[in-house]
């Protein structure tokens, strides 16, 4: 059974200026034991996807659409099946995690929270013994359980997060921009304890960033968020390599690859900002920044089409290779 | 034509007084030259030292050793000669929506600094010039926005008029794009290239990108725990790395296919405790591969103290193997 499932997920927040869509339709699958990467900008929903999956949405947000994990409607779960979802089956590494742990408590402390409050050990003693062991997992030496989060470094914080993420042995697991505030270093050891996880244990991985590049090299499959849809879906070397959308083509181009004669003292970028999810252009969303518009895209609001075998994109031109 | 560079560190250093009494040397005897129209990357990771050497560069550190000269003059550090120094130099910070004041409009963010200094003349015509420099035309639509009714992009253009409305000679850009959605982040670089270009103005970039650095940089600075550790062409540095630390750099860098991955364990020392030998020796993978056994510098790696790299142009690495090597190969 397919681990996570997304079918036609909406989610609107209710604000002051009227009703915004962050969310607009998104289909996606995850199978356990793989990677799937959510990249997009700021205002493209991705990490509203990501706190649709464990309800975790404030009280503003409508939510329609079937989230299903291990074929269960997480929206239809009463709270008490939700909470012991949350954690057990599925947890999230949020973003700016750096900021999330408690600078009062020590780090044995945090980590032994959800196993004690999910019943994974009984005793103050077994839950100890299995937070070393956590901390062994994600590759911090077991004394830093003592240790308060402020002698800890940056990539060491983030450690810790996602031991905390596998306490209860989740299936599960959602990665919010986890190497956003890391440096390059530290970011590839976080990818590759990631990579390693879902490899080692089987759970299913879900990262989520801005970065194409990042979620190539630990993605099996990417997705590629554009106000609030699902703009182009495949392999992850598919859509890095032969990206069928021009928005992915331009975010692709944003991170050079050093050594590229094309890209010295030719930085490339699109014009204008990706748009405000309350106020969204008519037909193609991305139309106003779009280098290959015509006139049809300004009307025509393109949906996901066939590109390849497993390869998705929704624009206009997609249509045209495939069927002439 | 004034030749000396635009600005200049000549054997710089900066400590700090770290908890317990120690002291970190956050930059340790730093050779680097800027010139004119010149855009030189400056990179490495957090804790390396490149943003104590940049505010050191922009006057606002005073340097425990070693001066900063400006078109060849030495900075000096009285009131009256920083306030003129930093027209002339003017910082860029990374997160453009944390320097504006959310109160202030548009026209009263670009026209400050004006009004700092005492600029005579007409200051509505600098900021339009300003504005218009940075591709916000019609200027005068923009003057009474405030910085939350504008896009990062946006914002983040503003903060560059800010600087250019004094017709510096330098802009020191600390991170300038990080904070940016990919998407703009090209054409705020693409927008750092015109002003040189334009203006001829010169431009050091602090950065951990190195995507950034090969998008517009002309000179590298790679700079490890306090000392730039290799530097050139960024040409040469990015396509044939010297220093064991710059292909580990490189190599981890998804953007950069041909490598294969050095994850470095651990994270930057504590520049308040050095290592002995060369500062690279712990993490370095030539010295636990014993490839600097192999040439023989292993000692050196671990105990010889290494010259200060000079402030040239060419591509050169301060590190005991690559030179071992070069010498290798020139006998």
């Amino acid at each position: 059974m397919t681990l996570l499932q997304l079918e036609d997920v909406s989610v609107t927040y209710r604000t002051a200026d009227g009703p915004v869509p962050a969310v607009r339709g998104v289909s996606l699958e995850l199978e356990a034991g793989s990677t799937l990467g959510i990249a997009g900008e700021s205002g493209s929903g991705k990490s509203t996807v990501a706190a649709t999956v464990l309800r975790l949405n404030p009280a503003s947000a409508t939510v329609t659409g079937r989230v299903l994990l291990d074929g269960e409607d997480v929206l239809g779960m009463n709270f008490g099946r939700l909470r012991a979802v949350r954690w057990a089956e599925a947890s999230i590494v949020f973003q700016g995690a750096l900021h999330s742990l408690n600078p009062l408590q020590k780090i044995g402390r945090q980590v032994a929270e959800p196993v004690l409050l999910h019943g994974q050990a009984d005793t103050r003693r077994g839950a100890d013994a299995m937070t070393r062991e956590l901390l062994g997992q994600v590759g911090l030496p077991p004394r830093l359980a003592s240790s308060y989060p402020h002698q800890l470094s940056g990539g060491q914080k983030q450690r810790v997060m996602i031991a905390m993420a596998l306490a209860c042995g989740p299936r599960l697991i959602i990665a919010d921009e986890p190497t956003t505030a890391l440096d390059v270093m530290v970011q590839a050891q976080v990818l590759d304890l990631l990579t390693a996880l879902v490899h080692d244990l089987g759970v299913g991985l879900v990262v989520i960033s801005h970065d194409l590049s990042v979620l190539g090299t630990t993605c099996d499959r990417l997705a590629v968020m554009y106000a609030g849809r699902v703009v182009e879906e495949g392999p992850s070397a598919d859509v890095l390599d032969r990206a069928r959308h021009p928005y992915t083509r331009a975010l692709s181009a944003a991170y050079p690859t050093i050594g590229d004669p094309a890209a010295r003292f030719a930085p490339r970028g699109l014009p204008g900002d990706p748009p405000w999810p309350g106020d969204l252009p008519a037909g193609c969303p991305f139309h106003p920044r779009c280098p290959e518009a015509v006139d049809v895209c300004r009307t025509e609001d393109v949906r996901l089409r066939p590109a390849a075998p497993g390869h998705q994109a929704a624009c206009v031109h997609v249509a045209a290779e495939v069927t002439g | 034509m004034n030749s000396r560079p635009v600005l200049e560190a000549a054997g710089l250093s900066t400590s700090f007084r770290a908890r317990g009494g120690r002291v970190a040397r956050a930059v340790d005897g730093v050779d680097l030259e800027l010139g004119r129209g010149e855009i030189v990357a400056l990179v490495g990771e957090s804790g390396c030292g490149k943003t104590t050497l940049a505010r050191t560069l922009l006057g606002l550190e005073r340097p425990s050793a070693g001066q900063v000269l400006v078109g060849g003059v030495p900075l000096r550090y009285d009131g009256r000669a920083l306030k003129a120094f930093r027209r002339r130099v003017q910082l860029v910070l990374q997160d453009p929506t944390g320097s504006l004041n959310p109160r202030h409009t548009v026209y009263e963010a670009v026209a400050e600094g004006l009004r700092v200094h005492g600029v005579a003349g007409d200051e509505q015509q600098r900021v339009v010039d300003a504005l218009s420099r940075v591709g916000m035309r019609p200027a005068e639509r923009y003057f009474l926005r405030y910085p939350h009714e504008l896009s990062g992009g946006q914002r983040q253009r503003v903060v560059i008029a800010g600087a250019l409305v004094l017709e510096p000679e330098v802009l020191v850009a600390d991170e300038p794009v990080s904070s940016l959605d990919a998407s703009v982040r090209g054409e705020i670089l693409a927008l750092l290239l015109q002003l040189r270009d334009e203006l001829g103005l010169s431009v050091l970039v602090v950065t951990h990108d190195l995507g950034l650095a090969w998008n517009i940089a002309d000179r590298i600075a790679v700079m490890y725990l306090g000392r730039i550790v290799e530097s050139g062409p960024t040409e040469q540095v990015l396509a044939d790395p010297s220093h064991p630390y710059t292909r580990a750099l490189l190599s981890v860098v998804p953007e950069s296919h041909h490598l294969e991955p050095v994850v470095l364990a651990g994270e930057p020392p504590d520049p308040t405790r050095m290592p002995a030998g060369c500062r690279f020796h712990p993490r370095c993978p030539q010295l636990a591969s014993g490839e600097a056994a192999a040439a023989g510098v292993d000692g050196e790696c671990r105990a010889g103290s290494l010259p200060v790299l000079p402030a040239s142009k060419e591509h050169a690495a301060a590190c005991f193997l690559s030179a071992a090597r070069q010498g290798m190969l020139t006998d």
